[in-house]
């Protein structure tokens, strides 16, 4: 039975470099997937494109491709990745010059579009699901719409022979389903093998989270060489069955545990799983370890896709002023408390206007508050101060960690290491769009 | 003993809500957890940190739970004033729950 490797190059916009060139050295694989899209980035990415138009893909493409593109040529290598971000255009022209500058003749670059949404949702009839408001009121606000894309305009452009495909947003299991489906041949009606491939994406997308990444808890779930975390390799075969695995020798542990974590991350019902190609049923699922960093998985299904695609809606939300403070040594956490109480009273003696409003005592009671925390008599030998607040204005925003930094000449003994920030936030929600109202767009360009 | 002794957790996030997943380390414990591991306890647990509704999933093919916590995430991870915006905390901290020994 015909059987594809593909690897997983990076989790995230900022993941390390060097795992996906052991991939592609090491990994006998075909198709070598970067997943760099977090929710926010096409948003703000989109404003580094209204002062550029040759700009508004992920900052670290030309790093990705200088490290990869000579050898996945050299050996076939298909790369897939939604690094396109707010321009896959400019991604794909940024991608032939490096390839030009490599002397990789021949090679083709296809730039999938049509997830920019955000003309229809200003005009339209559109609603924000979180908030039941439509989204044309806040049309002023608007500084992006995303449709999440399937899997369907990657595997045209892997048809028309496409050797890197660049996406904006596509739904992060479709970057790993397409080439499954053009491989493989399967309809895109093939409900069960759409959700098994799917699986195997939803294993992969977040890189070395399967591998043994953000799993270690020392003396519970022990796992060997971090730093040198290998990245994720499936081996998936026509009929959809699939082994999860890694490049031998790197570092982390591809086990049934660590699957099942990355099974469950940001799942809710596990027997539906939306995605723009199959409503995924992972309910069934089952792992078995068939060797050492090999887990068999299986058990996955599908039924028909929905016939809305989810939309990701950035628009301006507030501003955010932080400021933090350390205090050290005995009584440092009778400091720490006297300094909240001092910032808050200070905020208000000057009118700053806020919001929202948070004190924090870094080592005590920050993450979870005072109840989970069991903080009451805690005396750790350092804490930190931390006040933030949202703001409507920077200029607000700005003097919450002014308030903060002047403890230092007029708030408790030996306060150190003041930092302070303020910040527009850019902030998601999300709406449904008619499949009709969403259409596809493969460009090609060659080196 | 603690959950942790006997499950390991992972949390994800999507917008406000958050899900956190406890997954049975040995088969035979998963009765354990579901046992003890209810929505209400997580609910409570979370007092003070998860303002909606709490609902669970099984999936016993994996020895796993999945629960699924509403406004958990101070307003959404893109705008939430939190240090650990997106939650990814809030497994640790579901790993301390009580539960009682196998042989109780």
């Amino acid at each position: 039975m015909k059987t594809i490797r593909i690897g997983s190059g990076a989790g995230y916009s900022g993941d390390r470099i060097e795992p996906a060139v052991e991939l592609a050295e090491k990994g006998d694989i075909q198709y070598l997937v970067f997943e760099c899209l977090a929710e926010r980035t096409i948003a703000i990415a989109q404003g580094a494109k209204l002062k550029d138009p040759t700009k508004g893909y992920d900052p670290l493409l030309a790093d990705r491709m200088q490290a990869v593109l000579k050898l996945c040529h050299g050996k076939g290598i298909k790369i897939i990745t939604n690094m396109g971000a707010a321009n896959p255009a400019a991604g794909a022209a940024k991608i032939q010059e490096i390839a030009r500058a490599l002397g990789l003749k021949g090679l083709k670059v296809a730039a999938v579009s049509g997830d920019d949404v955000l003309a229809e949702l200003k005009s339209g009839p559109h609603r924000i699901e979180e908030t039941g408001e439509p989204a044309s009121a806040m049309a002023g606000k608007l500084v992006s719409a995303n449709a999440y894309l399937g899997a369907g305009p990657i595997v045209e452009a892997l048809k028309a022979g496409a050797d890197v495909v660049i996406t904006g947003r596509v739904a992060d299991p479709a970057l790993f389903l397409a080439p499954q489906i053009f491989e493989f041949g399967w309809a895109m009606d093939d409900w069960d093998r759409l959700g098994k491939g799917t699986v195997v994406g939803h294993l992969l997308e977040c890189a070395g989270q399967v591998t043994g990444g953000y799993f270690a808890d020392p003396g519970v779930k022990d796992v060997a060489d971090l730093a040198r975390l290998g990245f994720p390799i499936a081996e998936v075969q026509e009929d959809g069955q699939a082994v999860i695995t890694k490049v031998k020798g790197s570092g982390g542990a591809v086990t049934t545990a660590t699957c099942k974590e990355q099974l469950l991350y940001e799942i809710h019902n596990p027997t539906t799983y939306f995605t723009p190609d199959v409503i995924a049923d992972f309910s069934g699922v089952t792992f078995t370890q068939d060797g050492p960093d090999r887990v068999r998985v299986a058990g996955a299904t599908g039924r028909a896709r929905p016939e809305t695609l989810k939309v990701s809606v950035g628009y301006i939300d507030c501003f955010i002023g932080e400021g933090q403070m350390s205090y050290a040594g005995p009584g440092a956490v009778a400091r720490g408390r006297l300094a909240l109480e001092i910032v808050r009273e200070r905020l208000k003696l000057m009118g700053v206007k806020t919001t929202e409003l948070r004190f924090d005592l870094i080592g005590i009671d920050s993450i979870h508050g005072e109840g989970l925390s069991n903080a009451a008599g805690m005396e750790p030998y350092e804490v930190r101060v931390r006040v933030v607040g949202r703001t409507e204005t920077l200029k607000e925003a700005v003097r919450i960690g002014n308030e903060v930094e002047t403890l230092y000449t007029n708030g408790p003994a030996s306060g150190g290491g003041a930092t302070k920030s303020a910040k527009e936030v850019v902030a998601m929600l999300s709406a449904l769009l008619p499949r009709t109202l969403v259409t596809p767009v493969v460009d090609y360009v060659e080196a | 003993m603690k959950l942790r002794d006997i499950a390991h957790s992972r949390t994800g996030d999507k917008g406000d809500i958050s899900n956190i997943s406890v997954i049975a380390f040995d088969a035979k414990d998963y009765p354990l957890i579901e046992a003890y591991v209810t929505p209400e306890r997580v609910k409570d647990l979370f007092a003070g940190v998860v303002h909606g509704q709490v609902v669970r999933y099984a999936i016993p093919s994996v020895g796993a739970l999945n629960f699924v916590m509403q406004k958990a995430l101070g307003g959404g991870v893109t705008r939430s004033l939190a240090l650990d915006a997106h939650g990814k905390c809030l497994a640790s901290a579901l790993l301390n729950l009580d539960i009682p020994d196998r042989t109780a």
